[in-house]
């Protein structure tokens, strides 16, 4: 409708003077104004996503001085090393443990807060959210001191059971634990939000209509929550497997990697190689092996917003 | 046969309304119960930080019940707020997060805007790549964008390394596409017939965004303005491999890098310092928290 009122204001202005009008013309039509207002978004993405994305795949074909065309080889050179296989192997472990506990914890976590009465639960939602609003930096480093070695609060709090001590960091299995614990801590309140925004939503009278036909909690869960939710459950899981398998900050400042390159996931192990090794190209190669699991989650993601969107 | 079922189900059916809410009165018991043990896993590592920044190097290092503090004292608050260096690491902070959301929302409004409203070539492609964009990780691209920084320093002489202000150009990769993809959600979900009435009354394009979709999107456009400063205040990445020395470091990097000296580890001021670094967020949140989660869940829910 909006299209029609403007369309035809045009044709009868212009049709006098049209040589004089042209460039206004130009100027007026809406696609022109449209591509104007995008254009600060097209040269952002363009020139500093895009761009570097391409760019990453030529580094990648360097060798160290970036003088010389290499073609594969830093890829072959990868694949001979152990490390190369330990960061691929850990990785995945620690994205889809962390992604699977935060998604259950979540998952929990919401139906507790749903099923208490509606005025308290604004005050528990508030409280389960805050490692999610904390920057991950500055959270990781209270756990780094709570897992601190010789001062270590959960081995002073684990001495009185007479466990431990724990070298909470310094343990092959355990450094793997933490940073998977530290990951879980920080994203199950996202996923907390998301699936208690999903629960609302599943009207209650299916549950009523459960109930009179005898269905316990659990067949409840199975089937009417779960199915209800099904498609946020994909959509979170999804986007938190993108988020988790690129993470930084956390296994950085908790471990730098160590013990001996053991929590080394892509992201940490390309900084190491890539800007403190300076081997500029073999850092590119290392965080390229990200890109085929980020884009099969993206275009999983991309098909169920498309989905979404046609429902709407 | 009949009418004994009946007689069976009475006074079945009287104890199972009262076990149902006995059944009830214990899932909401246990569910409480289950809450405090989650609360207490979310607030710990927040609370060790609040009790270690009460402490001084010399209780830490006595190595007493780590949960309590003896004697509280706010040295490390003192020491810190009057360090040159913190407050510089906290300013340029500050600086970069609004400079940051400020071109964010230039950037993002006009395009979500266009997106939105003016249907042209290319534009649903336009409005997924967005979306895509937003899927791309920082730890993808912190490598060719540092060689090509190198690169253009190179070429023009401007100093771009270690500098903070390069900063601003490169959060907004993170900020913009998440924006403009909520922003696109609001503004589509303007009902028509406002901006057609703006139209017949004569307003420009322009007066129609100002006057009708920022005002009527405000709820949206706060969300958004949260997200871009809470992730141009945490991002760590980007600034600790653009910037190294101390007077260009940003509040996160600062921290984990300075106040680490060696082995030697100052808990207390490094807890204080990360405590003072989670506030800012933290105070917005407690504040703004309906459109924090608002825009926590926009991103998923508005397609």
């Amino acid at each position: 409708m909006a299209d029609a009122v403007v369309e035809q204001g045009r044709p009868i202005g212009a049709a006098g003077t049209r040589k004089r009008t042209s460039l206004r013309n130009v100027l007026g039509r809406k696609s022109t104004v449209a591509f104007l207002l995008t254009l600060p978004l097209i040269i952002l993405i363009a020139l500093l996503v895009l761009y570097p994305a391409v760019y990453s795949i030529h580094l990648a074909t360097l060798n160290k001085s970036m003088q010389k065309f290499v073609g594969f080889g830093n890829f072959t050179f990868l694949f001979k090393r152990d490390t190369f296989w330990m960061v691929v192997k850990q990785s995945c472990i620690f994205a889809i443990t962390a992604v699977f506990f935060k998604a259950l914890m979540g998952f929990i976590v919401a139906h507790f807060v749903h099923n208490i009465p509606a005025k308290g639960q604004r005050k528990w939602r508030g409280m389960l959210l805050v490692p999610w609003v904390i920057p991950p930096a500055m959270s990781t480093l209270a756990w780094l001191w709570l897992f601190d070695p010789s001062y270590s609060a959960f081995n002073y709090t684990l001495s009185f059971f007479h466990i431990g001590p724990i070298n909470w960091l310094g343990d092959n299995l355990w450094a793997r634990f933490s940073v998977i614990l530290v990951n879980v801590w920080y994203g199950a309140p996202f996923f907390m939000i998301m699936y208690l925004a999903a629960l609302k939503s599943v009207p209650d009278q299916l549950y009523e209509a459960a109930a009179i036909d005898g269905a316990n909690w659990w067949q409840k869960i199975w089937f009417i929550t779960l199915p209800m939710m099904r498609n946020i459950i994909a959509i979170t899981t999804l986007f938190s497997l993108i988020v988790t398998f690129a993470n930084f900050d956390i296994v950085r400042i908790l471990t730098s990697g160590g013990p001996l390159d053991q929590t080394h996931i892509f992201a940490t192990w390309a900084f190491k190689v890539g800007i403190e090794g300076s081997d500029i190209p073999l850092g590119a190669s290392v965080s390229l092996f990200m890109v085929p699991i980020l884009a099969v989650a993206a275009i999983f993601i991309l098909r169920d917003v498309s989905k979404r969107g046609n429902e709407a | 046969m009949s009418t004994l079922t009946i007689d069976k189900a009475g006074p079945t059916r009287k104890v199972k309304y009262g076990s149902m809410s006995r059944d009830r009165a214990w899932a909401l018991r246990w569910s409480y119960f289950f809450l405090v043990l989650f609360a207490l896993f979310s607030l710990t590592p927040p609370l060790y930080m609040l009790i270690t920044s009460l402490k001084s190097s010399a209780e830490i290092s006595a190595a007493t019940n780590p949960w309590w503090v003896f004697h509280p004292t706010l040295s490390n608050y003192v020491e810190l707020l009057t360090s040159n260096q913190f407050l510089r690491f906290f300013w340029n902070s500050a600086i970069v997060s609004i400079v940051v959301v400020i071109i964010t929302m230039l950037i993002s409004i006009p395009a979500a805007f266009a997106l939105a409203r003016m249907k042209f070539w290319g534009s649903a492609t336009l409005a997924t790549g967005v979306f895509l964009t937003y899927l791309i990780p920082d730890s993808l691209l912190f490598i060719p964008l540092f060689k090509m920084l190198a690169v253009v320093q190179d070429l023009t002489g401007i100093t771009l390394l270690n500098r903070w202000y390069v900063l601003l150009f490169i959060y907004p990769t993170l900020t913009v596409p998440f924006c403009t993809w909520i922003m696109i959600g609001y503004f589509a979900s303007i009902p028509k017939e406002l901006d057609e009435a703006a139209l017949i009354d004569g307003a420009s394009w322009l007066q129609t965004l100002t006057r009708i979709f920022i005002p009527v999107a405000l709820p949206g456009l706060i969300a958004a303005t949260i997200f871009a400063f809470t992730v141009s205040w945490a991002q760590f990445l980007y600034p600790l491999v653009f910037t190294t020395s101390i007077d260009q470091l940003v509040l996160p990097v600062g921290i984990t890098t300075t106040l680490i000296k060696g082995d030697v580890f100052n808990w207390g001021q490094i807890m204080t310092g990360a405590l003072l670094g989670a506030a800012p967020p933290l105070i917005i949140y407690a504040f703004l928290m309906d459109y924090y989660i608002a825009g926590l869940t926009a991103g998923a829910t508005k397609g």
